[in-house]
């Protein structure tokens, strides 16, 4: 038996088969190129809406002509939210994977920050001049708790009442309706459903489906108008700790039972169908199918030009109120604002050009286009002033205005966990699955958990 | 449940040459050094993509890293397991992942594909290929599609309420009522097919003399499949059985599709909640270690089948 071929073609495969394992193994990631961008954003999940697919790309082009040998490569993400956030963070945790800029949620940029996710940007802003046009309480969105800068901010939000005055004055509704206290938001819900029937009366997001949109657009509109208006309820800075369901949140929780309680609102089915509000947005407010909906000052960016559901008479049809407060108490109205930031990962392979990417964004011109593009509320002084942003967009002055009485979310690392505890309690007086009482409860419990411990009862 | 990596080369890898003195003993040492070069590559492969994850999991679940907010991560022991069986909804998961394979496993995709492999032992070959096809064809969709689908039967203004309206009986809206029941109704749905298909094959294998022979001897068709059919189909159910059961305990896309777990975490099963830990509430420590539980629970039902027909699978 000849031994000896065999041996050599033996050793000779397995060398080969080693070699391209080896090879397999190590083939290197995303292949950084140092002239190119990499640029990760949200992408909407309704395949109708390109308004950030359409301004980056316009973005890109200037930025291409402006450095030339330079390219922008646009990484989109199409997800929900909460998804979007899951995914991001996965591709920050490597160099092979981080993106160059990424589009972060204020709601979550603390919790990266403290991950280490992110690179601090004060260096680059000391040297960028516009950065003085921004005002302080969009700078401070961005703040970690070091006291760092971590991103630029793009615009803010502020939130209110839509209202349909069709089905308004079907239910003989004033036209200029702004109610002064919950219960008149109740009544004028009461009276839709009694007088108008086939309508939603009101929506109010609901429950871990609709996730951050159900604690911010939801409950904490409720929340922040109770009590005085002035120390944050869901958070003692003095402590540094969460505080307890007390008596403004069961109220809160209150309100969201009473709506699904008394069939106010879409059938909770509905309500906790995880893509209840592109239907929101896209069919029963256009369609005249909802009364009064408690939402963001971002919804017409859905109807605009080539959205894919036009409905440019939107601003004749919906009228707008600002949320009031619990009883009318001072100041008589309460909006939240959040909004997001460009931000460069700390595992980035390209920090400068991405720098130089979000001074392209941030020029004057292109911010106030990107705002009016995305009915977004400028956080620049220069903007805010420029009669022709105020005039863009119907709606744009109301909810610029409500800026002045907004709230900020207290968007510190435990706070998703939070949000996410806020969720469970809405969807369980939402089903009817728990009492008011044992929701708070529950809330207490998941509060622990959340924050590590870090409660205290006010 | 145990991954052994085909191809380690035996004990006498681990020896040490007895002599360099080539004696018959260092010589078959060497030939089997030898034979056990070419498997070297796949060995490497294995350890590389299958085995250091599976590590890599294990330890994991005893820290408490997460996926965002936390600067550090560090070893917390056995916290994460303590923590499960203290947490509700876990418990809530444990017991639905247990309803769920239950009735769409163990009642519905394998009474169901016994029964039709029986029936299209006896029926027309036209008939066996209709139903066939049809079966098989819910089998080979993708999860995903057959999740929406089914969401498209059962939701509240789906075909399901339309056919319902038709005959004018009432309306479900079981998607929100009993949400378990009508992802396990779609599990059955996607997955008998493999079930009938098992059991047909195991079917064909029984000898016609034997069934002849009972028939003869005015066994009724009941006593004939459970003193017959079945003592002879033994090792296919335990086969079957052991497939289903742990396919259906890591069924994810087809309820995520459907309800997502909710509402209220009526559907949650256990692979849902591990996502909603590790993914939404970022906690991947606790997550994973969830995932170890699913395991022990998967491999708990595998021993009982193992026992209880004591088939070599």
């Amino acid at each position: 038996m000849p031994v000896r071929p065999t041996v050599r073609f033996t050793a000779l495969f397995t060398l080969t088969a080693l070699a391209s394992t080896s090879l397999a193994a190590c083939s290197s990631g995303s292949g950084s190129d140092p002239d190119t961008v990499k640029v990760s954003f949200k992408q909407s999940t309704d395949n109708s809406i390109k308004v950030m697919d359409e301004y980056l790309a316009d973005i890109k082009k200037q930025f291409e002509k402006a450095n030339p040998g330079k390219k922008v490569e646009l990484v989109p993400i199409k997800a929900p939210d909460s998804e979007y956030y899951t995914k991001l963070q996965q591709m920050l945790r490597s160099p092979k994977t981080a993106p160059d800029l990424v589009y972060e949620d204020t709601f979550l940029i603390n919790s990266d920050i403290t991950s280490g996710y992110l690179k601090p940007i004060d260096d680059y802003l000391a040297g960028w001049k516009d950065w003085d046009q921004f005002i302080d309480t969009a700078k401070a969105a961005a703040k970690g708790e070091d006291g760092k800068t971590y991103g630029v901010p793009d615009g803010t939000d502020t939130r209110g009442l839509w209202f349909s005055k069709d089905v308004f004055a079907k239910a003989g509704l004033p036209a200029d309706w702004q109610p002064k206290t919950w219960d008149e938001v109740l009544d004028a819900a009461r009276t839709i459903k009694e007088k108008v029937p086939g309508v939603t009366p009101m929506n109010v997001y609901t429950g871990k489906p609709a996730g951050e949109a159900a604690t911010m657009q939801g409950f904490e509109m409720l929340l922040y108008g109770t009590g005085d208006g002035g120390a944050d309820p869901l958070y003692d800075k003095g402590s540094k700790k969460w505080i307890t369901a007390g008596q403004g949140f069961e109220d809160s929780l209150g309100f969201v039972e009473t709506v699904y309680k008394e069939k106010l609102g879409p059938e909770v089915s509905d309500a906790l169908d995880p893509n209840f509000g592109t239907k929101v947005r896209g069919e029963l407010l256009p369609q005249g199918k909802l009364g009064i909906a408690l939402d963001g000052s971002w919804l017409p960016q859905d109807w605009l030009e080539g959205s894919g559901h036009e409905w440019p008479e939107w601003s004749k049809e919906l009228g707008l109120a600002a949320m009031p407060t619990q009883n009318g108490q001072a100041p008589g109205r309460v909006s939240m604002s959040g909004g997001w930031t460009w931000a460069i990962p700390a595992k980035a392979a390209n920090p400068d050009l991405a720098f130089e990417f979000i001074k392209t964004m941030q020029t004057k011109a292109n911010a106030q286009k990107w705002y009016v593009a995305n009915s977004g509320i400028s956080v620049r002084e220069d903007v805010a002033k420029d009669p022709s942003y105020v005039d863009a967009q119907p709606g744009i002055e109301f909810f610029t205005d409500l800026v002045a009485d907004t709230h900020y979310r207290p968007a510190y690392p435990a706070y998703p966990k939070v949000s996410v505890a806020v969720q469970e309690a809405m969807e369980g007086v939402t089903t009817g699955d728990k009492s008011v009482e044992e929701a708070a409860r529950g809330y207490d419990e998941a509060l622990k958990g959340a924050t590590g411990n870090q409660v205290v009862s006010k | 449940m145990t991954a052994t990596a085909p191809g380690h080369a035996g004990p006498e890898v681990r020896k040490a040459p007895a002599s360099p003195a080539s004696g018959p003993r260092s010589g078959t040492v060497r030939r089997s050094l030898f034979r056990a070069l070419p498997v070297s590559p796949a060995v490497v492969l294995l350890l590389l993509f299958l085995a250091g994850p599976i590590v890599y999991c294990v330890v994991i679940a005893f820290t408490d890293l997460q996926l965002t907010g936390q600067a550090q991560e560090s070893f917390v022991g056995f916290d994460n397991f303590t923590r499960a069986f203290k947490d509700e909804a876990f418990l809530n998961a444990v017991w639905l992942t247990l309803v769920f394979t239950v009735l769409s496993s163990l009642i519905g995709q394998n009474t169901l594909g016994l029964a039709l492999a029986s029936l299209m032992q006896r029926a027309s070959k036209p008939v066996r290929t209709l139903t066939g096809g049809i079966v098989v064809t819910a089998w080979v969709l993708p999860e995903v599609v057959a999740g929406f689908l089914l969401y498209a039967f059962f939701r509240r203004e789906g075909t399901l309420n339309a056919i319902l309206d038709w005959l004018h009986l009432p309306s479900q809206n079981w998607l929100f009522t009993l949400p378990i029941l009508a992802v396990s109704f779609a599990n059955v749905w996607r997955g008998t097919a493999f079930s009938m298909l098992v059991y047909s094959a195991a079917l064909n294998e029984i000898p016609k003399e034997v069934t002849e022979a009972a028939e003869v001897d005015g066994a009724s068709g009941w006593r004939r499949m459970w003193h017959i059919t079945l003592p002879m189909i033994r090792r296919s159910i335990g086969t079957n059985l052991m497939l289903n059961t742990l396919q259906t305990l890591s069924v994810f896309g087809l309820i995520w599709v459907m309800t997502r777990g909710g509402p209220s975490g009526k559907s949650q099963t256990l692979p849902l909640f591990m996502y909603e830990q590790a993914f939404q509430n970022s906690l991947i420590g606790y997550g994973t270690a969830v995932a170890l539980l699913l395991l022990l629970i998967g491999s708990l039902f595998s021993v009982v089948y193992l026992r209880l027909l004591r088939t070599e699978v």
